[in-house]
């Protein structure tokens, strides 16, 4: 074949421009590859330490003297080591357990703050003689680091050592159950009188625009919302459960009716019509036909509204979630706190074994995030029906 | 009107045919059937209908008598109402926007336009078989058994398991399926879907059945079994058929109806609307000449 040359230069600057493209996307990709590399490197680098907790063995003595004064119960050499919070749930676990009176227990006790940082090689206010002190226990096999059990079974607290999730991992579920309650059942219903039942006009026109635009407010417009509507107009109680949930429900609702929606669209005509035609009434057609058929991509739709929303900061700050609450929610009219407001607080506070903790409080929120984005996109990718 | 040259079951010429005649055979009726006709119920009918989408007259004066047991065929060219027309009698139209219908649609005698009938209770007394099949996701028994069960026509499992035996029987279904009633419906074939679906409409014992193009879908084997089940049904049902196929038609219908442009242009038994054409535009028609 003979192409003249002019025809052999076009195509090499097709081909070039080609490349070129080519190029920008992947750099794209990579940078973006790059970022997240940093990303999660910084934060499991900087929440490995969190994930141990210094302790120490002391011989503990258990008398009507240490009840009134834990600090008496144990040497006095160790007392700077051990923490204070430690000290303090002792009189409770011997009212608990009155049979421990007049025995004596070799046991490993929570370390100061002070202690961890020393062993985990941080910045830390240890004097030179406490400082030896722990290496000639550590020598001695009488302080060590171990898996911190606590920082996943308690709530948070002002001692940096004693601080842990659970309280708000417990808020998080809570408030979570909630908001499923209250946008899942909204949602779909509206989605399903939308699509379904309502004829096309300029009203159900402008309420499809509003509730798209809604899905695009700054989420602590929410918040607002939630206080006005919630707490000062129905009086429900201020950082509890309820008024996390109700003001993440509201957020979360057009997320919800916009992906239910496009999941009934993406059902074919076809099986409408097959069901009115033998007579099914509009209802029992969306309740036996449609509904079945578009429920995987209205869960998935749910699952990505609720990872948003587990996710959601800002509006809890306006109904005082945000806050010191040590406890976990036992009843949804509880005062609780959740995930992301746990990790604001403790990127807020001044020590800094805070920050390992913030850091490793990240990991657990994205690792609750990350898994219900993998089931959404399982949900989707193992029940979605293509036509 | 390329479909034609791969049916299984063309027909050849008849001679003594017109040039330029429908090439394609039809059973004529003898006088005597045509008398006995005459006897038949009118099953549906409609007077005077006038149909408009929005602003655009779709059906103008449209009479036609349905004859019980037999089979009407609606032919014509594409966009002709045939359609419209068939979705008259279960008042499917209601589910288009800006529809508007004047004029008498009767099935039974009963005008099924009167705002007093209830459209499900109608639906329900009359099947219909789309042009694409269209079973529900569900099994082969759940297709057949949700009419049933949602107009509560049977009790207890016994009976339902022997009317969906005896529908997919009907349908010429039964020997192909019965080993797997409780596997999805939209697994079967496009021919043995769109029988699954006349099961599902026969499985409520209607009243008259709509078929809307039913087997433009299908390979010319699968067509010529659905032909040869709507032959089968004529005994017991009573069925209006669109189809763009005239040997279609011109092999199932007892009595042909061909629609332009929104208007009824001839109603006749089919031998003779074939054969023997009032209008020309029929004439035209069949012949190939337009459509």
């Amino acid at each position: 074949m003979e192409f003249d040359s002019a025809f052999e230069a076009r195509m090499k600057k097709r081909y070039r421009a080609e490349r070129r493209f080519k190029g920008y996307c992947i750099t794209g990709l990579a940078t973006a590859l790059v970022f997240l590399l940093v990303f999660f490197t910084d934060i499991i680098v900087k929440a490995l330490p969190a994930l141990q907790q210094a302790e120490v063995r002391i011989t503990y003595v258990y008398n009507e003297e240490s009840a009134d004064f834990p600090s008496a119960g144990i040497q006095e050499d160790y007392y700077e080591l051990v923490s204070r919070g430690w000290l303090r749930i002792v009189p409770k676990r011997m009212r608990d357990n009155p049979e421990l009176m007049g025995t004596t227990e070799q046991t490993w006790a929570l370390a100061t703050d002070g202690v961890d940082q020393y062993l985990k090689g941080q910045y830390n206010k240890l004097s030179e003689e406490e400082q030896a002190l722990a290496d000639r226990m550590v020598a001695a096999g009488n302080l060590r680091l171990a898996f911190n059990t606590g920082f996943f079974t308690t709530g948070d607290s002002k001692l940096p050592e004693m601080a842990g999730l659970w309280a708000s991992l417990v808020g998080s579920i809570y408030v979570m159950i909630l908001t499923f309650l209250f946008a899942f059942p909204l949602g779909v219903m509206t989605a399903v009188y939308l699509e379904e039942f309502a004829p096309e006009n300029k009203l159900t026109q402008l309420i499809e625009v509003n509730i798209n635009n809604l899905a695009a407010v700054p989420s602590i417009i929410f918040g607002l919302l939630g206080l006005a509507v919630f707490i000062n107009f129905f009086g429900v109680p201020r950082s509890t459960v309820l008024a996390g949930g109700l003001t993440m429900g509201i957020m979360t609702l057009p997320l919800i009716i916009i992906s239910a929606r496009a999941a009934l669209r993406a059902v074919p005509d076809s099986i409408r019509q097959g069901a009115l035609a033998m007579g099914a009434s509009r209802w029992q057609m969306v309740k036996d036909h449609v509904l079945p058929l578009a429920m995987p991509g209205v869960l998935t739709g749910t699952i990505i509204g609720m990872a948003v929303a587990i996710g959601e900061t800002a509006p809890l700050l306006i109904i005082g979630m945000v806050a010191y609450i040590p406890n976990a929610p036992e009843t949804f009219t509880d005062a609780a706190t959740v995930l992301p407001a746990q990790i604001y607080t403790w990127a807020g506070e001044p020590e800094r074994s805070y920050v390992s903790r913030t850091a490793l409080g990240i990991m657990v929120l994205l690792t609750a995030m990350i898994t219900m984005n993998a089931t959404a996109v399982y949900l989707r990718n193992r029940f979605t029906r293509r036509w | 009107m390329n479909a034609q040259t791969s049916e299984s079951r063309t027909i050849e010429a008849e001679p003594g045919l017109k040039p330029g005649m429908l090439q394609t055979q039809t059973t004529a009726k003898t006088e005597e059937q045509l008398q006995a006709d005459k006897a038949q119920p009118i099953k549906a009918r409609t007077r005077g209908l006038k149909l408009w989408y929005g602003d655009t007259q779709v059906l103008f004066d449209v009479d036609i008598d349905i004859l019980q047991n037999r089979v009407t065929a609606f032919i014509g060219p594409s966009g002709c109402g045939k359609s419209t027309l068939l979705r008259c009698f279960n008042r499917m139209n209601d589910l288009v926007d800006n529809v508007r219908i004047e004029g008498g649609v009767e099935v039974d005698g009963q005008d099924i336009n009167d705002p007093s009938l209830d459209v499900v209770l109608l639906r329900s007394r009359i099947g219909m078989v789309f042009q694409h099949p269209n079973p529900f996701p569900k099994s082969i028994y759940e297709n057949i058994a949700y009419a049933p069960r949602i107009h509560g026509l049977v009790n207890g499992r016994r009976e339902m398991d022997d009317l969906v035996e005896r529908s997919l029987r009907r349908a010429g279904l039964w020997d192909e399926v019965a080993d797997r009633l409780d596997t999805p419906g939209t697994a079967l074939s496009g021919g043995q879907q769109q029988r699954l679906c006349i099961a599902r409409a026969i499985a409520v014992g209607p009243e008259l059945i709509l078929m809307d193009e039913p087997a433009s879908a299908l390979d010319p084997i699968a067509t010529a079994k659905i032909e040869d089940l709507i032959t089968e049904l004529r005994d017991n049902y009573t069925i209006a058929i669109v189809t763009h196929n005239l040997q279609q038609a011109a092999r199932v219908a007892d009595y042909t109806a061909f629609m332009y442009m929104g208007e009824l242009v001839e109603y006749n038994d089919t031998n003779t609307l074939f054969t023997n054409p009032r209008e020309k535009r029929t004439e035209d028609y069949a012949t190939g000449r337009y459509g």
